[in-house]
């Protein structure tokens, strides 16, 4: 009933689909940074949605298991291996006691999300179980794991294992986009933001058209990128409002910022942008070096988009059905 | 009179530039094609819609701040009464601030509520301006006003030790070390809002000559409890955390503890008085 941590990697963390409701408190989402992606892994090792796993960033976890346990993950392109194994991206596998789970450095991408059948039993602090690594609470202890650390796993609710085949890693997978969203040098697509209007034509034309290089500075919080700069002709103080994951602010210094889960819940920049809640799989990905193109679309666009792949999503899980017991 | 109606058509202006709603809320109901005499009517000024990203809105209640925090903040939170009384499906929560409430929304749930899926937006806008304006017609039965906001007291010690840039706020507003301290704790705060970390609270009411700017660097880590100075404003930083603001004392108090279901000392509206204790009773009160 539990997971034993040999290698923590670079940074991985505990993670479900994030905090809501406390936002007043200045508390943020925290969260998977890609949650969709999270609930496809945990639907494809029979576990509920919104059942906690892992978030791995940049590879180097290694750990095992003292109970057999299913296992899916989703995200940048890792190299998956079950001892020596592979074990692709989006595909449910059996893990024998004992046997090790590895993820070594990504090719491309940043980030993945691990599902484990039972999904990890941890206490739930202000209605999640994800850690929020800037106030240090939820999760194991409010902070990143370490070697050595232990996670009580749940009891599986029902296998996944494939009807009808001996395989321990399943054939089906789910659609490409949503267990590999990585990509090099990505497209994301935006809405115009709540201060769109207070930057001039040519800063404007510059954010659609020219590539953004994203800064080694980037974490959790947000990916900064190093230019080309945004200046403004009048730098006005605004009032603070709020941000949420998505928002694209511009500090004075005129390099732009993308804010992830881990943002803080106010914020005094402008707002140019805000990335569509489907592309935030891709902005979950990006890592220092990648370059970064921006288009528009509009709200009804990006509402029409999420909609979609909720349905999408629904007959994926009705499909799922047929191939479990 | 003149003043009046001229402040109105500029609201209205405003409102028909964000086009999200078709008629208005307040009493006459009319149609957005004669809104500038509509809202003379019912005297109706309706707050401005803006798209957060596709999951979330922010409801502008005022442009400006400064000109009368008071009143703009006793509208912020009128808006987060009304919209949670007003239980709108799809609405997930609020975070009010200086001068505006964000709504994040739950877009599955709003398309389902409304019926129709390319206007969710356009629903929950109607829906959000409808809470506004019919509280707005109750009047003062909803309203939130500095005289019904709970006041919390806040230890502070400010001894040097605790207070390490004491002596640069001194300087800078030209008192004495004494003086900053006494004028500091003799006035009496309201938060405008929570952000930064859980639990900051951004008070308003420092006294104008206490305003200090941020230090030039900022401190990678700052004790909990450290009670700071950021120009116009002051604040308490509830956890351990980078800050840029002046340091002045500390509080032995607990402005954050996740353990609890309403996790912070203060919440936006709270009006908040710092009184200066000695070494002695912030070590009783810290155990």
């Amino acid at each position: 009933m539990k997971a034993i941590i040999e290698g923590a990697g670079f940074l991985t963390s505990v993670q479900d689909l994030g905090r809501t409701s406390f936002r007043e408190f200045g508390v943020s989402t925290s969260g998977a940074l890609d949650s969709f992606a999270l609930r496809v892994a945990n639907l494809l090792v029979g576990n509920d949605e919104t059942d906690t796993g892992l978030e791995i960033t940049l590879g180097g976890l290694q750990l095992h298991f003292d109970d057999e346990r299913i296992v899916a993950w989703c995200g940048g392109e890792f190299n998956g291996q079950i001892g020596p194994a592979p074990l692709p991206a989006g595909h449910a596998a059996v893990v024998h006691p004992g046997e090790e789970l590895k993820f070594s450095r990504s090719e491309i991408g940043c980030r993945a999300w691990l599902a484990i059948s039972g999904g990890i039993d941890i206490a739930s602090m202000l209605g999640s179980r994800s850690t929020d690594l800037r106030a240090n609470f939820g999760g194991l202890h409010g902070r990143a794991l370490r070697d050595g650390d232990e996670l009580l796993l749940g009891k599986c609710r029902r296998s996944s294992r494939p009807v009808g085949t001996t395989d321990r890693i399943s054939s089906w997978t789910a659609p490409h986009d949503w267990v590999n969203p990585a990509k090099h040098n990505p497209m994301v697509r935006f809405i115009r933001g709540v201060d769109w209007d207070r930057f001039n034509a040519s800063t404007l034309q510059r954010f659609t058209t020219e590539s953004f290089a994203v800064s080694p500075d980037s974490d959790r919080m947000g990916v900064r990128f190093d230019g080309p700069e945004l200046k403004r002709e009048h730098s006005v103080d605004l009032i603070s409002e709020a941000v949420a994951p998505g928002t694209i602010q511009v500090p004075p210094s005129g390099k732009p910022i993308l804010l992830l889960g881990d943002c803080q819940t106010i914020g005094g920049y402008p707002k140019i942008a805000h990335v569509i809640t489907i592309d935030l799989a891709i902005a979950a990905q990006l890592r220092a070096g990648d370059q970064v193109r921006f288009s528009e679309v509009p709200l009804a666009e990006a509402h029409a988009l999420l909609v979609d792949r909720e349905r999408q999503l629904e007959t994926f899980r009705i499909g799922l059905s047929l191939h479990t017991t | 009179m003149r003043g009046r109606i001229a402040l109105q058509s500029t609201a209205c202006e405003t409102w028909e530039k964000t086009r999200s709603v078709s008629r208005c809320f307040g009493k006459c109901s009319r149609v957005l094609r004669s809104l500038p005499g509509c809202c003379q009517l019912c005297e109706y000024q309706p707050v401005n819609i803006i798209p957060l990203g596709d999951s979330a809105l922010i409801v502008r209640v005022r442009e400006r701040f400064e000109d009368a925090p008071e009143e703009a903040l006793d509208d912020v939170l009128r808006t987060c009464q009304q919209l949670r009384s007003a239980a709108v499906p799809s609405i997930i929560e609020l975070a009010p601030a200086y001068t505006s409430v964000a709504v994040f929304y739950d877009l599955l749930a709003a398309v389902k509520a409304s019926g129709q899926p390319n206007r969710a937006f356009d629903w929950l806008s109607e829906r959000i301006h409808a809470a506004v304006a019919a509280g707005a017609d109750r009047g003062r039965a909803v309203r939130t006003r500095r005289s019904d906001a709970r006041l919390v007291e806040i230890p502070v010690c400010y001894d040097a030790e605790f207070a390490p840039d004491l002596d640069d706020v001194a300087r800078h507003t030209q008192m004495s070390a004494k003086e900053v301290v006494d004028l500091h704790s003799a006035a009496e705060y309201r938060v405008a809002c929570i952000g930064f970390v859980p639990g900051f609270p951004f008070l308003t009411g420092l006294a104008t000559r206490l305003a200090t700017p941020r230090r030039d660097i900022p401190r990678k880590e700052i004790s909990p409890g450290s009670v700071g100075i950021g120009g116009a404003q002051t604040g308490i930083y509830p956890l351990r955390s980078p800050g840029g603001w002046n340091l002045i004392g500390r509080t032995p108090m607990r402005l954050f503890d996740p353990q609890k279901d309403s996790p912070t000392l203060l919440r936006a509206g709270d009006r908040v008085r710092f009184r200066a204790i000695a070494r002695e009773e912030f070590n009783l009160l810290k155990e």
